[in-house]
């Protein structure tokens, strides 16, 4: 409305000019907008800089193997110089994976919890608890993950592989760092970007269809399932990818917790490797080789890649907002 | 008269199973903090001395390991040489997205990018850093700048992001009334609108520091780790993350605690800036 005035940053009009004395007083108006303005383009720049750079850089590789052929060969072999990155990359979709799948529900329920069925007080400690959470580096997990939940752990997922190994991708012999623990720690890592999300989405849920709900005999699940879901359902899908793609392009606590095996692990309690861990595992004795060095930023590549497009995704369903989700 | 009835036993036991559900699902989600934080204390309290604190990592495999001197100072140099990058650069930004940009075509790219950026894996920020200044060698090979860099990288999007949002929260009508009084617009802008946006301007970048003091993977082949003392941001130097994630992968029993002093220590810093960051809006009346 008014932003047109405020839009040009000058009074317009005979009596602005009388007011503002000498020309050479709109200098620092231009010098501060333009400097604003190429801070602002700088963030393009950057990020077209940055990927032309990484393509540039892992074009050894890439040419070498293919792209295809690069990141869908499950041969990772250093000592030959061999580099398909299937292994890793399928290692990255597994552990993220497990992550979601475990962390998603307990995340959704503890944000229905905090904003819908416990007292006002509770919500506000427990919404501080959870952000907590995202107070903790990814290197303490991981330092915690390796001490404290794989042993624990060993004894609970043999028993486990044991009990379900009728299902596919579970059972046999059982090491300890797998698969399943690292999808664990980021279960544990992505729970509070995504309660925080869907705490913000359920909370836009109007008052209206929460009453009406209640109104016509509904029970508090009843409600949450006929009037709160349905609406929030697009924002918390997306908070779902954020977290997905916030679990893709963990690092530290992963390489610390996934046994660092470059094969494809036959089930989930095996050991794996991922494309982050990978490039922050070798990257100290590739240094000196350029086809290693460009294999590993190629695996850097496409992980950025894959971030982006699940990002891209996120953010889709996050913009598109609650309407989708009601019509639907 | 039916609406008004009892709710069916079936629909109650429902009701109240779901609920249970979701009651365990918030105690669920706080099993791994009380863990974390319970075996922080347990294993690094231990660890903590005066000699802990005093003293540099040897790098010997016999004998006294050391503390983690200048793995603190190391991460205090990286840290604030990365915010010194990335704050004023963000806030300008997200200025011009709110001052100058508005509703214009560039400023929603400008945006979206920002958006993109926030979801970069952390180890890619290193990556690129590394590709561009490490193997380049610019200013010789592994340095604490280039490790400052990637993180300011990594600062950026958060700064920028949450600088907007307050931006935007500082009334028109102060503008207007300075706009209106014959205030050129840079002085609205530094008098007036970064002025009031400031509490939460603080609170945004000290969370964005938060954050980038516990991050480990951009700056493995950046800053590199040495163990020595290093306050020189043009060489390589030691830091708190990289310290534990080395650490950790020892054999030696000595050093794994000295890993769990060292997350204690880590974790600790992280909370009091957070806790600092959290106290700057308190008292403010926006945001």
């Amino acid at each position: 409305m008014e932003a047109g005035a405020l839009e040009e940053g000058r009074p317009s009009g005979p009596r602005g000019l009388a007011l503002r004395g000498s020309a050479l007083s709109g200098l620092p108006d231009r010098a501060l907008r333009l400097g604003l303005l190429a801070l602002a383009a700088l963030v393009l720049a950057l990020l077209v800089f940055f990927f032309i750079e990484l393509a540039n850089q892992s074009s050894l590789a890439f040419s070498r193997f293919g792209v295809f052929g690069f990141t869908f060969t499950n041969n990772w072999d250093v000592s030959r110089n061999i580099y398909g990155a299937l292994p890793l990359v399928v290692g990255t979709l597994i552990t993220a994976g497990v992550g979601v799948l475990i962390g998603v529900p307990i995340a959704v329920a503890s944000a229905l919890f905090a904003t819908e069925l416990c007292p006002r007080r509770l919500k506000t400690l427990l919404t501080l608890l959870i952000d907590l959470l995202a107070a903790v580096p990814s290197v303490v997990y991981g330092l915690w993950g390796i001490f404290v939940l794989i042993p624990f752990l060993k004894p609970v997922q043999q028993s486990l592989a044991d009990t379900f190994s009728f299902l596919p991708f579970v059972g046999g012999h059982v090491a300890g760092p797998s698969y399943f623990v690292a999808g664990l720690i980021l279960a544990i890592m992505i729970l509070p970007v995504v309660a925080a999300i869907s705490r913000e989405v359920i909370t836009t849920v109007p008052a209206e269809h929460k009453e009406a709900a209640l109104a016509l005999g509904a029970t508090r699940w009843e409600m949450i399932r006929m009037a709160i879901l349905p609406y929030s359902r697009a924002g918390i899908s997306g908070a779902a990818m954020l977290g997905l793609g916030r679990a893709i392009g963990e690092t530290i606590a992963v390489t610390l917790v996934v046994g660092n095996a470059p094969q494809l692990g036959k089930q989930i309690f095996d050991q794996g490797y991922s494309l982050a861990a990978v490039v922050a595992n070798e990257f100290g004795e590739a240094a000196s080789v350029p086809i290693h060095r460009s294999a590993l930023i190629a695996a850097g590549l496409v992980l950025f890649v894959l971030t982006l497009i699940v990002n891209a995704g996120a953010r889709l369903y996050v913009r598109s907002g609650a309407p989708e989700g009601v019509r639907r | 008269m039916s609406a008004l009835s009892a709710v069916s036993p079936r629909r109650r036991r429902t009701d109240q199973a779901a609920r249970a559900a979701l009651g365990a699902g918030a105690a669920i989600a706080l099993v791994p903090l009380v863990l974390v934080i319970f075996y922080l204390m347990k294993k690094g309290l231990p660890a903590w001395s005066w000699h802990f604190f005093t003293s540099d990592p040897t790098g010997s495999f016999l004998g006294d390991a050391g503390g983690i001197r200048s793995a603190i100072v190391g991460t205090l140099v990286l840290v604030a040489v990365a915010a010194a990058m990335s704050i004023p650069a963000g806030v300008g930004v997200a200025l011009y997205l709110v001052e100058y940009g508005k509703a214009k075509r560039f400023a929603g790219l400008i945006r979206y990018l920002v958006d993109v950026m926030t979801g970069v894996p952390s180890i890619v920020f290193g990556l690129f850093v590394y590709t561009v200044l490490v193997i380049t060698s610019i200013g010789g090979g592994f340095a604490a700048w280039k490790g400052s860099l990637a993180l300011a990288l990594l600062m950026l999007p958060v700064v920028t992001r949450s600088a907007e949002v307050v931006l935007n929260l500082v009334p028109d009508s102060l503008r207007e009334a300075a706009l209106a009084l014959g205030a050129p617009r840079w002085r609205v802008i530094f008098r007036v609108v970064l002025p009031s946006a400031l509490p939460g301007l603080v609170t945004g970048s000290l969370l964005a520091v938060a954050r980038a003091a516990g991050e480990t993977a951009p700056l493995l082949f950046t800053a590199f780790a040495v163990f020595g003392l290093s306050v020189d941001p043009s060489q390589e130097i030691n830091s708190l993350p990289v310290q534990i994630f080395n650490d950790a992968r020892q054999p030696r029993d000595v050093i794994v605690t000295r890993a769990w002093g060292a997350a204690l220590t880590l974790v600790l810093l992280i909370l009091i800036t957070t806790v600092v960051a959290r106290l700057a809006t308190r008292r403010s009346r926006i945001a």
